[in-house]
C-alpha cells in the first residue's frame, strides 16, 4: 500500500469523544464498590460544620443584615464542600489512578483517547461534587435553612462549579511530581478558597486588597450564586458570576487537556 | 500470508535520545512474531508505537492496513494489548474488570458477557470470577490481563514481556495458553528478554539492540547461523585464560566469545570439527547445544546488557 508520511503537526485539536463517558462509568463502578468507606467524610463534615459554626459560634454572632449566622453559612457550604469533593477526586484520586494503579495506561490502550480520559475524570470529579451538594442541600433544607424553591437550581449550577473545581485540580495534578506534592495545591489554593471566599463571613469584612483577591477566586462566585438561589434573591449580577465561572472552566479544562497530554503522551 | 503490521524506517526520539533508530520489519497474519533484546533496546518503545500510545517520530508504520498517525482509535479497536505492568483495577472483581474493559470498546454488554465467559474458561479463571484482584496469584493476574486483552476479539494480540516475574509453573501455563491462541489464528507480537520464551513461542523474531534490528530469522535459523552446531562453555581462572585463548586463536573453524569469566567456543555445522576433539581443559568445561542466548552473545559480543 502507499501512504504519504505526514509531518506531525505541532498543534492538534484535542481528540475528545463520547467515550469519555466510559471513563466516568469506570470511576462510578469503583465508587459503588467503595462508597461505604468513601462516604464518611462528605457526610459527617458538613453536619459538624453546621453545628460548630452555625449553632455554636452562630449564637455569638450578629450580622449587620440581621440574618441568623447559620442561615448565612448554609449556602456557602453548598459551594465549598462540593469544591473539596471535586478537587480531592481529581487531585489525590486522579493521581493515584494515574501513577499508582496505572489505570490511565490500561484505558488508553483501548479506543479511548487521552483526552477522553481527562474529560471523563473531570466529569467524575464534578459528579462527586454533585453527590456532595445534593446531600448538603437535603440537610440544610431539613434544617429549615432554605427559603426558596429556586434552591433546586443549586444542582445544575453545581455541575458547572464541579467541572470548574475538577478542572483546576486536574491541571495541578498534571504537573504534580508525587502524591504528597498535592498537599501544596490543597494548602495554597483549596484551603484559602474554603475560608476566604465569603462563606463564613461577608467578604466586605476583608481589607480592600483582600476583597480584590476574593473577587478573582472562583469559589466566591459559586457562594454568591448559591446564596441567591437558596434565599430566592436573584440578581442580574449572578449572571456575571456564572459567566466568570464559565470562563474559568474554559481556561482550566483547556489547561488540563494540554498539560495532561504533555505528561502522558511520550 | 499477508503482512498485518508493516514498519519502514521507524524512528522514535526522546529529545536527544534515539530509542528506535530506523527499523523495518513486517509481521504476517497468523504468526507469532518476537522482539528479543536487552532492557532499553527499544522493544517496548516499538510496541508503544504499534499500539498507538506513543507518537512516531519518523518513518512509516501501518497496522492492519491503517496508518498509526491517522487512525489510532480504529487500530486500538483491532488489537489487544497485554502490558508489562499489571494495571488491572484492584477494587473490582475479576469479572467486573473484564466488563469495564469491554465497555471501552463500546461493545454491547451481552456480547461482552459471552466473551468473558469464554475467556475465563480458556484461562481457567471461571471459579475466581467474583474475587478481588488482590486475592489472585501473580500468575492468575497475568492470565487475567491476557484474557482482558482478548475481550475485543483482536486480530492482533500484543504482549509486552508476558511472563516477566512469573515462577516457572505459571510461566509454562501462560506459554501453553498463548500457543493455544496462536493455533486459533490470532496474530501475536511479543517482546521478551527470555531466550527460552522466544524459542518456545515465536515463528520469527528480530533481535533489537541499541534501537536497531541486528538479526531477523526463525529461532532455529538464527541459532544455526550465529551459534552453529555445538557450544563449549569453558570456565577459566585468570592463570589458565591466556594460554587457552592463544590456543583457540590459532584454531580454524571455531568462534570465540569471552563473557566475564566464561569463554564460549562455537563450532559451526559445516566445519567438520568435533567439539570433543578440541580437548579443552579447564576447571569446568560444559558441552551443550547452542540456544538463542548464544546468538545474543555472538551478536552483541557482550551478553545481555542492562
Amino acid at each position: 500500500m502507499t501512504s504519504i508520511a505526514l509531518r506531525r503537526p505541532t498543534f492538534r485539536w484535542p481528540d475528545v469523544s463520547l467515550r469519555a463517558l466510559r471513563v466516568w462509568q469506570r470511576n462510578r463502578d469503583v465508587y459503588l464498590q467503595l462508597w461505604k468507606s468513601e462516604i464518611i467524610w462528605p457526610v459527617v463534615e458538613p453536619v459538624i460544620t453546621l453545628f460548630a459554626l452555625g449553632v455554636g459560634l452562630g449564637g455569638l454572632v450578629e450580622l449587620e443584615s440581621g440574618q441568623p449566622y447559620i442561615e448565612f453559612i448554609a449556602p456557602g457550604l453548598l459551594a465549598v464542600w462540593p469544591m473539596w469533593s471535586a478537587s480531592a477526586e481529581c487531585g489525590w484520586g486522579s493521581f493515584f489512578r494515574m501513577e499508582n494503579q496505572r489505570t490511565y495506561d490500561a484505558i488508553v490502550a483501548t479506543p479511548v483517547s487521552v483526552e477522553d480520559v481527562i474529560t471523563g475524570e473531570i466529569l467524575w470529579g464534578a459528579t462527586r461534587g454533585l453527590i456532595s451538594a445534593t446531600y448538603i442541600l437535603v440537610v440544610i433544607t431539613a434544617w429549615g435553612l432554605v427559603d426558596s424553591p429556586l434552591a433546586i437550581l443549586v444542582l445544575p449550577v453545581t455541575v458547572l462549579t464541579g467541572v470548574m473545581f475538577a478542572s483546576i485540580s486536574l491541571s495541578y495534578t498534571s504537573v504534580a511530581w508525587s502524591i504528597s506534592s498535592l498537599n501544596y495545591f490543597f494548602a495554597v489554593f483549596i484551603t484559602p478558597m474554603f475560608w476566604l471566599s465569603g462563606v463564613f463571613f461577608p467578604i466586605e469584612r476583608l481589607p480592600e486588597w483582600g476583597q480584590t483577591v476574593a473577587w478573582w477566586i472562583p469559589a466566591t462566585h459559586a457562594a454568591e450564586v448559591y446564596r441567591g438561589l437558596t434565599s430566592g434573591n436573584l440578581h442580574w449580577s449572578h449572571l456575571g458570576d456564572i459567566a466568570w465561572m464559565v470562563v474559568v472552566v474554559g481556561i482550566f479544562y483547556a489547561l488540563a487537556l494540554f498539560s495532561m497530554r504533555r505528561r502522558l503522551v511520550k | 500470508m499477508s503482512d498485518i503490521i508493516c514498519a519502514r524506517d521507524l524512528v522514535k526520539r526522546y529529545g536527544a535520545l534515539t530509542a528506535v533508530d530506523g527499523i523495518s520489519f513486517s509481521v504476517r497474519a497468523g504468526e507469532c512474531f518476537g522482539f528479543l533484546g536487552p532492557n532499553g533496546a527499544g522493544k517496548t518503545t516499538t510496541i508503544r508505537m504499534i499500539t498507538c500510545v506513543s507518537p512516531v517520530t519518523g518513518g512509516e508504520l501501518t497496522v492492519d492496513g491503517m496508518d498509526v498517525r491517522r487512525e489510532p482509535r480504529r487500530i486500538k479497536g483491532a488489537i489487544g494489548v497485554v502490558p508489562q505492568e499489571n494495571n488491572l483495577d484492584p477494587d473490582l472483581s475479576v469479572r467486573q474488570n473484564l466488563q469495564v474493559y469491554g465497555r471501552y470498546f463500546d461493545l454491547p454488554p451481552r456480547l461482552v458477557n459471552e466473551r468473558i465467559g469464554e475467556a475465563l474458561e480458556l484461562f481457567q479463571l471461571s471459579h475466581r470470577q467474583d474475587d478481588r484482584i488482590a486475592s489472585l496469584s501473580s500468575g492468575m493476574q497475568r492470565r487475567l490481563t491476557i484474557a482482558r486483552g482478548l475481550i475485543n476479539s483482536p486480530r492482533i494480540l500484543v504482549l509486552d514481556e508476558p511472563t516477566t516475574g512469573l515462577d516457572p509453573q505459571a510461566r509454562h501455563m501462560v506459554w501453553q495458553k498463548l500457543r493455544q491462541l496462536r493455533s486459533q489464528g490470532v496474530t501475536m507480537l511479543l517482546t521478551t528478554h527470555y531466550m527460552e520464551e522466544a524459542a518456545h513461542l515465536c515463528d520469527r523474531l528480530v533481535i533489537i539492540f541499541q534501537g536497531k534490528i541486528i538479526a531477523e530469522e526463525t529461532p532455529a535459523a538464527l541459532i544455526d547461523r550465529f551459534a552453529g552446531r555445538e557450544v563449549v562453555e569453558v570456565h577459566v581462572g585468570e592463570a589458565e585464560r591466556r594460554p587457552l585463548m592463544e590456543r583457540l586463536d590459532a584454531m580454524d573453524g571455531v568462534t570465540v566469545e569471552e563473557v566475564e569469566d566464561i569463554i564460549y567456543v562455537y563450532v559451526r555445522a559445516g566445519d567438520g570439527i568435533d567439539a570433543a576433539a578440541l580437548k579443552l581443559e579447564a576447571s569446568k568445561v560444559v558441552y551443550r547445544r547452542p540456544n538463542l542466548e548464544d546468538v545474543f552473545l555472538r551478536l552483541t559480543g557482550r551478553g545481555l546488557q542492562e
